[in-house]
């Protein structure tokens, strides 16, 4: 691709600006590459190519709000008093003054009135991390749905899912160091957690709360929790994910031109570098907005911790709300067995439920590498279409998810619709199940209705929504062939082959070893493929068009279904 | 990757039905060919700029301007501090992220590039050097040939995990070391068993109940007397352990549990058996009370047993008396633990 730059603004001329005399810029990079080598990796990365998308800024989206995290983060331990040493509050905030409460709480206080720009720190901080996890899953689906987990990025999704884990339980964490009313109830929640542990149960229970609950230490030991160990974790993560993210290049649509070989796009500098900070400015200043405006989590309305009280409505923040979902529609199940309790109803929905997820999403991209037994490098992105059993898998899940986290609001849904609980409840222990089969199947034969549009559109061209009558009086409706562009687009994707264990036996006909998890394998390979509609051949491609020559209304001479654009109707109308 | 073309102008493989048609051609936007939309787009970029700056110096302002402290609710419900504080920052931060975003769409070079990729995998001379190096050093220093060496270093630093554990367990007692009738601590005791006849007194004000107190249908949120005695750490856990609900209906009503009641007054644990919340919300015409938390749902008129929910085991019930003073009293402790569930509770 050669380019006319004559008419690019001086500014944009494409070679890198050298200077004739070294100025004071050439001094420092000049004493920084003596000590530190940038030159060679800088060389190599500043114009690095990033390809365009709007979905490729999800991501950034968790990273930005990231960095917003830590920035509110600090200024909020400047006042924030992790003790639960008892005190009597003597603030600005009436309703509570006289009333005796944990340091933690009256700090807390103390910062959102009588600190100027504390209650907006707080809520930033707060709405920072709603942002962050929400990102965070949104950009995971995004990844899955295009396949862009496959060869050679497993390892980075890998880290992602551990990244969405850890950034969970920062936030409950987090959420919980107020010491009010509502988060001490989820605190509470957590000890019936912990002591639901088979064997090691009250045992971590009184080691975590240094005694009975809620003891005096849990808040300050939350605290190093939250703002030294997985903080660190995470930026570690990230950096380890950013680093990849670089070393494989990114991702790209196919396109004319785009292929698993090349990227195509923009350079890190200026182009990259100036839309993904203004970028960080965006995220900053929306949180920023959001934590002037929208009042979140006003611990000054729940009141201080008291374990004999609470409130209705009592939830924690969203993204915990699918295991406490799970929590409030299991049955009450429990048994003792040779004298020991197991408390099913909470083993299961939080403390298996969690992991087994997490276990889940991990193991993603290697059993699709397995059944599909692709070993190739793969960076053109997929349309979730083209992958139809894919994208089914990925939106039972989310089913599965809505769901639970629907049942973490029963209550409110009870309330707000005037509906039975009761009901509410024994519909979803049964939707949990089903609704997640239903999604898949319906989802399955979406993905594939329309690859059959694409191939529709490719053999036939596109509905013009005109129609013709023939000199015979019949009707028909005018389909014009679609750019060679977009042609091209549809037609950018392999071609599938379902995998057959019969190619693993041996000239004898003597199966290979592990013959059962073949036959697993092809069946599965069976679902994923056998029902996709694949591109069609050229052949396919050619008879169609000739085809569309012969059918084409004889009308004005010499006009073919051929055209590439509307023209040839003028034709036909004046 | 056979099925793809491996350069921009290569012609497709056989079988791929339409030919790569390569990059489009790069098309010049206004600002590249008209000058006046060029500097159009630079006065745009600068006033974001200008704008953020004066949204910086607004801030400053409603920092020095607004008060904070008791006018917390001053401006649409919300301070005037910290929305003015939240708006001219959230501005001064989107103008300059408006402003960046702008130039680089507006006046920096749209020209894409190409970059080739390479496989993630090292080429095999690397692969091969690596190896070399490390099978050489892994010679030079032995590690292979003695054994013994290599087993008690793993020893010793596989042993090293003992200090870090061992050293955590001073995080906290031992549940069954805090196990103590005499002032209700640990997970089997409350303070309702510390002495007989524990009165039971309303939750806040700490007033003795009398019989004659409650009508039917009363539910009434008490504690054991002598928790407001308490302070700091042991008051929170023998109000974690400690509170009940005292309900009072007809005693034919009752279907079981009557023989721990006094009149038609029962008391049961307030805390959940689930995971331990609070339980406040009661019915009174069925006589069942609800956790606000996950929904379990307990009959109180048949020995709290769970009618609903995903709680498992009845509320403990805590049998009641009256003392020579015609108070309520408790007649001894809950006679299993209450809360949540754990591993050795029936043992």
């Amino acid at each position: 691709m050669s380019i006319d730059t004559s008419k690019v603004a001086d500014s944009n001329r494409g070679t890198a600006a050298t200077t004739a005399k070294p100025a004071k810029v050439g001094a420092v990079a000049n004493w920084a590459d003596e000590r530190l080598g940038l030159g060679t990796a800088m060389k190599k990365n500043l114009r690095k190519v990033f390809p365009d998308h709007w979905s490729f800024m999800l991501g950034e989206i968790a990273l930005w709000s990231f960095v917003v995290l830590l920035l509110t983060g600090v200024f909020l331990t400047l006042w924030f008093v992790p003790s639960m040493g008892e005190i009597e509050y003597h603030g600005s905030y009436d309703p509570l003054r006289g009333v005796g409460m944990s340091e933690a709480m009256a700090s807390t206080l103390h910062l959102s009135f009588d600190v100027r720009g504390g209650l907006l720190m707080r809520q930033m901080h707060h709405w920072a991390a709603m942002i962050f996890i929400a990102s965070m899953m949104v950009h995971m689906m995004r990844v899955y749905f295009t396949g862009a987990f496959r060869k050679p990025r497993e390892l980075n999704w890998v880290i992602g899912c551990l990244l969405l884990f850890l950034g969970t339980v920062e936030g409950f964490t987090g959420y919980s160091l107020p010491d009010d009313l509502l988060s001490g109830t989820g605190v509470r929640a957590a000890d019936g957690f912990m002591k639901a542990s088979p064997v090691v149960g009250s045992y971590m229970s009184f080691f975590l709360f240094g005694g009975e609950f809620p003891g005096e230490s849990i808040i300050p030991r939350l605290y190093t929790i939250h703002v030294l160990l997985i903080p660190g974790l995470i930026l570690a993560l990230i950096a380890a994910h950013m680093l990849l993210l670089v070393y494989h290049k990114h991702t790209q649509w196919p396109g004319p031109g785009r292929t698993e070989e090349n990227v195509v796009g923009y350079p890190m500098l200026p182009v990259y570098m100036a839309k993904a900070g203004g970028f960080f400015f965006i995220v900053f200043g929306v949180i920023a907005v959001m934590g002037g405006l929208l009042t979140l989590n006003p611990v000054w309305k729940f009141g201080p911790y008291d374990p004999t009280k609470v409130t209705a409505g009592s939830q924690p923040d969203w993204y915990m709300g699918w295991p406490d979902g799970l929590l409030r529609i299991i049955p009450g199940w429990e048994s003792v067995i040779f004298g020991y309790t197991i408390s099913w109803n909470i083993l299961l929905p939080v403390l298996v439920m969690p992991i087994v997820m997490l276990i889940v999403l991990i193991l993603l991209p290697f059993i699709e590498a397995w059944i599909t037994g692709d070993k190739r490098e793969h960076h053109l992105l997929q349309r979730p279409r083209n992958a139809p059993t894919r994208t089914a898998v990925m939106v039972a899940l989310m089913t599965f998810y809505g769901l639970s986290w629907i049942a973490g609001g029963n209550d409110i849904i009870a309330i707000k619709l005037h509906l039975s609980i009761n009901q509410i409840t024994y519909f979803l222990r049964g939707a949990v199940f089903i609704g997640p089969i239903i999604a898949f199947i319906i989802t399955r034969r979406w993905c594939i209705s329309l690859q059959r549009h694409d191939r529709e559109k490719l053999l036939h061209g596109y509905e013009t929504g005109i129609i013709m009558r023939s000199p015979e009086g019949a009707y028909s409706e005018r389909h014009l062939p679609i750019s060679d562009t977009a042609a091209y687009t549809l037609t950018a994707r392999e071609r599938e082959t379902v995998y057959s264990p019969e190619s693993d036996t041996d000239a004898n006909g003597v199966a290979a070893p592990g013959t059962r998890l073949n036959r697993l394998r092809s069946r599965l390979s069976t679902l994923m493929y056998a029902d996709n509609v694949q591109k069609p051949t050229a052949a396919e491609i050619e008879e169609a068009h000739h085809h569309a020559e012969h059918d084409a209304p004889a009308l004005p001479a010499g006009k073919s279904g051929h055209g590439t654009n509307g023209e040839d109707f003028k034709g036909i109308h004046h | 990757m056979s099925d793809h073309p491996t350069g921009d102008h290569l012609p497709a493989t056989v079988e791929e039905p339409i030919a790569n048609p390569g990059l489009p051609a790069h098309t010049w936007r206004p600002t590249d060919v008209d000058p006046k939309a060029e500097r159009r787009a630079e006065r745009q970029v600068a006033s974001l700029f200008g704008a953020s700056a004066v949204f910086t110096v607004l801030f400053a302002v409603s920092y020095f301007t607004f008060e904070v402290g008791e006018n917390w609710d001053t401006f649409m419900g919300l301070g005037a501090s910290n929305v003015f504080l939240g708006l001219t920052l959230g501005l001064a931060l989107l103008c300059i992220g408006a402003g960046i975003i702008q130039w680089a769409r507006k006046l920096m070079a749209d020209e894409e590039l190409v970059e080739y990729r390479h496989p993630a995998r090292s080429s095999d001379e690397d692969r091969e050097g690596t190896l070399q190096a490390l099978s050489a050093g892994l010679e030079e220093s032995g590690i292979g040939r003695r054994p013994l060496i290599r087993n008690s270093l793993l020893g010793a630093v596989g042993l090293l995990g003992v200090p870090a554990i061992v050293l955590l367990r001073d995080l906290g007692p031992l549940p069954q070391d805090t196990a103590n009738a005499a002032t209700g601590g640990g997970l089997r005791h409350t303070l309702w068993g510390v002495r007989p006849n524990v009165r039971v007194v309303r939750d806040v004000v700490g007033t003795p109940i009398r019989p004659s107190d409650l009508i039917i249908g009363d539910l009434v949120n008490a504690v054991p007397d002598g928790l407001f005695d308490l302070h700091g750490r042991e008051l929170q856990v023998a109000k974690s352990k400690g509170p009940v609900i005292v309900v009072k209906m007809e005693p034919r009503e009752i279907k079981s549990g009557g023989n721990w009641a006094v009149e038609g007054i029962l008391a049961f644990s307030k805390i959940c058996t689930h995971v331990g919340c609070p339980i406040s919300l009661y019915e009174r015409t069925t006589h069942h009370v609800l956790c606000p938390c996950h929904q379990s749902t307990f009959d109180l008129a048949d020995s709290a047993k769970v009618v609903f929910g995903p709680a498992h085991r009845p509320l403990p019930q805590l049998p009641l008396g009256v003392d020579e003073e015609g108070f309520l009293v408790a007649t001894s402790d809950f006679t299993e633990p209450v809360g949540p569930s754990f591993w050795e509770r029936e043992r």
